[in-house]
């Protein structure tokens, strides 16, 4: 930071904060309740019409699943997810079809540096941390889990 | 000697080379722009006929060198040296885009800087008489740039409002000891300036130090008041930049506030284009410069602008390690030449 002090440079990032345009938050929040409602509500819709089709509750569950996923795919691909996103944020991201659109986004991107070095190496790369943390903390719930079971606490 | 130093960081040619021609190349969004009419050519899509963002990129470049040489009847093989630029590693979209020329060339990078660094270099040459026609170039394609540093086009995310928007675009000009339209009588080259700011998301506030501290630097190197320039442009401040600047400017006791345009803010319109803070890249300052400054100083509106593009220097490495995002800012000293008349 050359010869800049530490108060220099909180000094002009407090400046800078008071200069930056931020998105309302509110305004934000109805959005994205409106967008993430929208999602669940038609995964909702599907999962009880595989129900009333005769389907048990896994099953169903799982096709809930695989319809959200291959919609968000598809709007990925003939570029409409991203407008979704930007009226609806979060409420677009945190669904199942947020993540899905994280895994086609870079398949698409990089299909072009090829099928191994490209979409390969390259397909996880916004939703890697996802799977790994979102793993890492499964098992480390399993083993607090398992220890607590032989210590008696839970049964 | 036809050149003399000024000051700390600058340069003042006593004969000073001009810029004999320029060409801008420039994506869909740019051409529905406030500037769409002025460009010289614009791609249907960002394609560019090509197969990768990466290749499209190379192409406008080369248009943009070709269409420049055709305007001054000069051929490629008469270029003496080619200072080129852009924002990729290596700076494969020069190496690519020039390579059909084949003229001698060098590889910028000064980050969005890159015009006033390659229009410095070029300028100081043809003054130096090491060659009677240098090229200078620079580009910035959306889609490669997003790609490099943020995410892959169709990731769907919300971007900030202080974020910019890269332009996708080439210019090209030719930089020669022959009389032009413009002359370029001076430069002065930019020191890295460091706020410590670390948000990449903010250009504008990360680089409008660099831009104070340049273009006061050329105030005093060159014994000037603001007011004798008719502009003072910078490259790609943005909205949030701008404001940034012009305080900076006012804590010096230098009110440019009234003369101060900036390339990010005239390549877009922020209400109907959605571009947040306004445009950016390497390409940004270059096609303002062609296609809106230079005939602007050519028609005798503006008689002394100095031009100054401006860099955030970064890697998508150093912000991942924490780096600041320290700018750069070149002045460019662009003068009217009264006495030139067309040849032709």
């Amino acid at each position: 930071m050359g010869n800049k002090t530490e108060k220099d440079v909180q000094a002009y990032r407090d400046y800078v904060k008071t200069k930056t345009p931020v998105h309302g938050l509110p305004l934000n929040m109805v959005k994205a309740f409106l967008t993430g409602g929208a999602i669940c509500t038609l995964g909702e819709f599907i999962l009880n019409y595989a129900e009333k089709m005769g389907l048990d509750k896994d099953t169903s569950a799982s096709w809930c699943c695989i319809l959200l996923i291959f919609l968000s795919v598809l709007l990925t691909g003939v570029n409409l997810y991203g407008r979704i996103a930007k009226w609806g944020g979060a409420g677009a991201l945190v669904p199942i079809t947020g993540f899905a659109n994280s895994v086609a986004a870079p398949a698409i991107e990089y299909k072009k540096e090829g099928q191994v070095m490209g979409i390969g190496c390259k397909i996880f790369t916004i939703a890697g941390p996802v799977i790994l943390y979102g793993i890492f903390t499964s098992s480390l719930l399993g083993l607090l889990w398992w220890i607590a079971k032989e210590m008696g606490v839970i049964r | 000697m036809i050149q003399k130093t000024m000051g700390a960081q600058s340069l003042a040619f006593t004969e000073a080379p001009c810029i004999i021609s320029s060409a801008s190349v420039v994506g869909k969004k740019e051409s529905e722009g406030p500037l769409g009419d002025l460009f010289d050519m614009a791609g249907e899509d960002d394609l560019f006929g090509e197969k990768t963002w990466e290749e499209a990129e190379s192409r406008i470049q080369k248009e943009a060198c070709v269409l420049a040489l055709g305007k001054a009847h000069v051929g490629p093989d008469q270029v003496r040296y080619l200072y080129g630029g852009d924002l990729l590693r290596q700076g494969i979209a020069t190496s690519m885009g020039a390579e059909e020329l084949q003229i001698p060339m060098f590889g910028l990078f000064g980050a969005c800087s890159t015009s006033g660094e390659a229009l410095a270099l070029a300028s100081m040459s043809a003054a130096a008489g090491y060659g009677e026609y240098m090229l200078a170039v620079t580009s910035s394609h959306f889609g490669t740039a997003e790609k490099e540093f943020r995410f892959p086009l169709s990731y769907a995310s919300q971007r900030p409002l202080s974020a910019q928007w890269t332009v996708t675009g080439s210019a090209a000009f030719l930089v020669s000891s022959r009389p032009g339209p413009v002359r370029i009588a001076g430069v002065t080259v930019g020191k890295i300036v460091d706020f410590g700011l670390k948000d990449s998301q903010n250009m504008g506030a990360c680089m409008a130090p660099a831009a104070a501290d340049t273009i006061a630097r050329n105030l005093e190197d060159f014994g000037r008041e603001a007011q004798e320039y008719d502009r003072i442009i910078t490259g790609d401040l943005g909205y949030v930049g701008q404001s940034i600047l012009l305080d900076l400017m006012r804590e010096r006791g230098i009110d440019i506030s009234g003369l101060h345009l900036d390339c990010g803010k005239l390549i877009f319109d922020q209400q109907t284009q959605d571009t947040h803070a306004g445009g950016s890249g390497c390409g940004c300052a270059a096609v303002t410069l062609a296609s809106y400054i230079l005939p602007k100083i050519i028609s005798g509106e503006w008689r002394r602008v100095l031009f100054v593009p401006t860099g955030a220097l970064m890697s998508t490495v150093s912000y991942n390690e924490g780096a600041s995002v320290p700018g750069i800012a070149h002045g460019i000293v662009l003068e009217q030449c009264p006495d030139w008349k067309e040849e032709d």
